[in-house]
């Protein structure tokens, strides 16, 4: 065997179905030995067309379509979407409402990071601890269910407010839930980060410097492990966000300096769960009495969104980031424009420098530790026959011109 | 001679068939037991067996790029070479029934052939998958040799200065407990052996945190990847006998005493409560050193595999060695 063909590198190929994945997404690496010398991957496995049923819907259809774009994060699109369309409407939202959906929304950002952590252990192969995880990641769906009457799928968000009220005999039920996690928080952050096997395997693995984390615009925990302060709960206060008192959550506020590896992003996350249960507790106290909605008549509420033209962006910081809605109404029942950007699509560019020069050993979790949502992200796909291929600008733009000369008849 | 043949056939099959049963039953303690300490309930103890006879119901699948002579070998050659491992280990007070055709060398060596078996048909099933796993497998084949060879050389080291003849056959080691052969400097060093071996057994089974081989979240079950029906059925067969075997073979060097002397039994009374008593001792092995590890740690990069098994374990290995020649040097002297 020549030199040449032996340091030909091989390339093994992951997904778009494979174990490590818990969505479909295709890795190609080129490795050497156990090392990742180039990564590359293609998302795009998933698309499922959300966009086009939305803009054949009217808004009030659409907040309940948006709580299908994501199973993990049901508060999100919703949350975002409405934003935007209360903002082209010129809605008020009642106060109380505001709390509301910060409640729901900081449940969500707890039973999201547990799903995270019961994930990045299993990637690592501790099962124990992804069982821990996952089962007292119940708690906070059952206070969800018991809230909002759905484990997933909440559908509580409507466009002027929310759709249920939490009650006073709610409140110990939620209490409960939140001071269990206190008590638990001490041993996650124990086991997650006091574990000899997860250290060794966790540190110094899939690092995003500060300046990378700032040039692929990363988003969330992501970002935030790498040191940037980015937070649009606190950048961009929205709904009842304004009146509290939050910082972004940096790797060092649990000791050490910001390295900005996987390490950095379980403590982050862990740390978050902390800060929802303080949020939480501050909002159901300082809650205050009033309506929940701005028009409880949807007749009424689709009449004023049918009037209203204008564009606006919602957006607001899920728990892998930020998501941005865009929306553009022009009179019309359905909105003239929707475009979903999930707050992985940010995220996903971040795969290329903390992938290559790792280990393949390290890859499953390295992917798992930006938290990528695949199917809330992909937007694209086009097949034809049995050739797919993705769509770039150039392609878009003659696509585009084309369908313009054929509408003119020229 | 022809009976003696006959007879040594006959207890070979009779042996292939409770290895087995009994090591597909310890499959299944092992799941169990990892459940419960995940607060699982986990599947039924004989969960294996309906796994054994739903895999053997289903083809073999081959892939177009593999080599099919070995990829079809290599399960049988696995589950062939546990077998006879088996058939070298003293089970109670029973003694081995091939024990006059081999020693612990041989044993070594026979425990390396299952590995092997696997690794060469992960290489002939034309899978990058298999193939990486493959080369992961013989790198924790070559590190964990070293701790194993050094404990297997401590103790036959410590039968021949005690002026045991024919140290290196398990029958002189089951019939002299090593534990009594030391002072208090070779206990130690016994002790530090034993936690060694102890080790070595998940390496060897391909469990976490050493199952990098197989590693299900980054190589899809790595050389096993494109086994499937038959194939993967006789993989698992021979993964019970394997562990039935490191069990057996930890019980047979370190806790080779009987109960039936302590009931007063004798005869073929004696031999079957001796067969129990070494049953539960593996079973009792087993959990600790197999399931509880494997359920309470993360799985290691392969190149912390090469560290721990290299570096740490070698070192506890030569460590445990070198206090036993210490104890029988200070022994001499007094």
């Amino acid at each position: 065997m020549s030199d040449e063909m032996k340091k030909k590198p091989y390339v093994v190929p992951i997904g778009p179905i494979h174990p490590a994945l818990k969505e479909p997404v295709q890795f190609l690496f080129e490795m050497e030995g156990e090392v990742v010398k180039k990564a590359d991957f293609a998302p795009g496995q998933t698309h499922r067309g959300i966009e086009w049923m939305g803009m054949r819907r009217n808004p009030v259809q659409i907040v309940h379509l948006t709580d299908r774009i994501c199973g993990i994060c049901g508060v999100t699109h919703s949350l975002s979407f409405a934003r935007a369309v209360e903002q082209i409407v010129d809605i008020e939202v009642p106060a109380r409402a505001d709390y509301i959906r910060v409640i729901i929304a900081e449940l969500e950002r707890i039973q999201s990071h547990l799903l995270w952590a019961g994930v990045a252990a299993h990637e690592l192969g501790f099962d124990t601890l992804f069982y821990l995880a996952w089962r007292v990641r119940e708690d906070s769906l059952d206070v969800i269910e018991n809230i909002t009457g759905n484990r997933i799928n909440y559908g509580l968000v409507q466009i002027g407010g929310v759709r249920r009220d939490i009650t006073p005999e709610q409140h110990p039920v939620i209490h409960k839930c939140l001071d269990g996690y206190r008590d638990l928080l001490g041993k996650m952050l124990n086991l997650f980060l006091h574990d000899t096997t997860i250290s060794i395997r966790c540190k110094d693995t899939g690092k995003l410097s500060f300046e990378e984390a700032l040039h692929l615009c990363t988003v969330g925990p992501t970002a935030r492990a790498s040191g940037v302060v980015k937070d649009v709960r606190v950048d961009y206060p929205y709904a009842a966000y304004g009146d509290l008192d939050i910082t972004p959550i940096l790797p060092s506020a649990y000791g050490g300096e910001i390295n900005g590896d996987v390490y950095d992003r379980i403590v982050v996350r862990l740390l978050e769960i902390e800060q929802s249960i303080g949020i939480i507790e501050t909002c159901l106290k300082e809650m205050p009495e009033g309506g929940i909605i701005w028009e409880p008549k949807l007749p009424k509420l689709l009449a004023a969104c049918k009037k209203a033209h204008g564009e606006a962006i919602g957006r607001h910081e899920a728990p892998r980031g930020e998501c941005t809605h865009y929306v553009a109404m022009d009179g019309n029942e359905a909105p003239a424009m929707w475009k979903v950007k999930a707050s992985s699509y940010s995220n996903l560019h971040s795969w290329i420098p903390m992938l290559e020069g790792e280990q393949l050993a390290d890859v499953p979790i390295i992917v798992a530790s930006i938290d990528p949502c695949l199917s809330c992200t992909d937007r694209v796909a086009v097949v034809r026959g049995n050739s797919s291929d993705l769509l770039t600008k150039e392609d878009l733009h003659r696509l585009s011109v084309e369908k313009t000369r054929r509408i003119q008849g020229c | 001679m022809l009976t003696v043949i006959l007879q040594t056939v006959a207890a070979a099959v009779a042996f292939s068939v409770i290895g087995i049963v009994v090591g597909l039953f310890l499959l299944g303690i092992d799941r169990r037991i990892s459940a419960r300490m995940q607060a699982r309930i986990g599947p039924i103890l004989i969960q294996p067996f309906y796994d054994i006879r739903k895999l053997f119901s289903k083809d073999n699948i081959v892939p177009e790029n593999a080599i099919p002579s070995i990829f079809h070998a290599a399960p049988i050659v696995a589950l062939a070479s546990s077998i006879i491992v088996l058939l070298y280990l003293p089970i109670g007070s029973m003694m081995p029934i091939l024990g006059g055709y081999g020693d612990l060398i041989l044993v070594m060596y026979l425990l390396a052939v299952p590995s092997l078996a696997m690794v060469a048909g992960g290489f002939a099933s034309g899978s990058p998958y298999a193939t990486v796993g493959s080369q992961r497998e013989m790198v924790s084949m070559i590190a964990y040799e070293l701790p194993l060879a050094s404990a297997v050389i401590a103790i036959a080291w410590l039968l021949y200065s005690s002026g045991i003849s024919d140290p290196f056959t398990l029958q002189a080691i089951v019939e002299n407990p090593v534990w009594t052969l030391v002072g208090p400097i070779g206990f130690i060093g016994l002790v530090v052996l034993m936690l060694t071996l102890a080790w070595v057994t998940p390496a060897e089974l391909s469990k976490i945190p050493f199952d990098s081989p197989e590693a299900e979240t980054e190589l899809a079950g790595g050389l096993l990847v494109e086994y499937s029906g038959k194939n993967l059925g006789l993989f698992t067969v021979a993964q019970g006998v394997k562990t039935l075997v490191m069990g057996g073979l930890a019980v047979a060097i370190f806790f080779p005493w009987n109960i039936s002397p302590l009931l007063g039994l004798s005869s073929y009374a004696a031999l079957a409560v001796d067969a129990v008593f070494f049953f539960l001792k593996v079973v009792l092995l087993m959990i600790i050193s197999v399931t509880a590890i494997r359920t309470g740690l993360a799985r290691f990069r392969i190149t912390h595999v090469v560290t721990i098994f290299w570096v740490y374990l070698g070192l506890a290995g030569l460590l445990g060695l070198s206090l036993i020649i210490l104890d029988s040097v200070v022994m001499g002297v007094l």
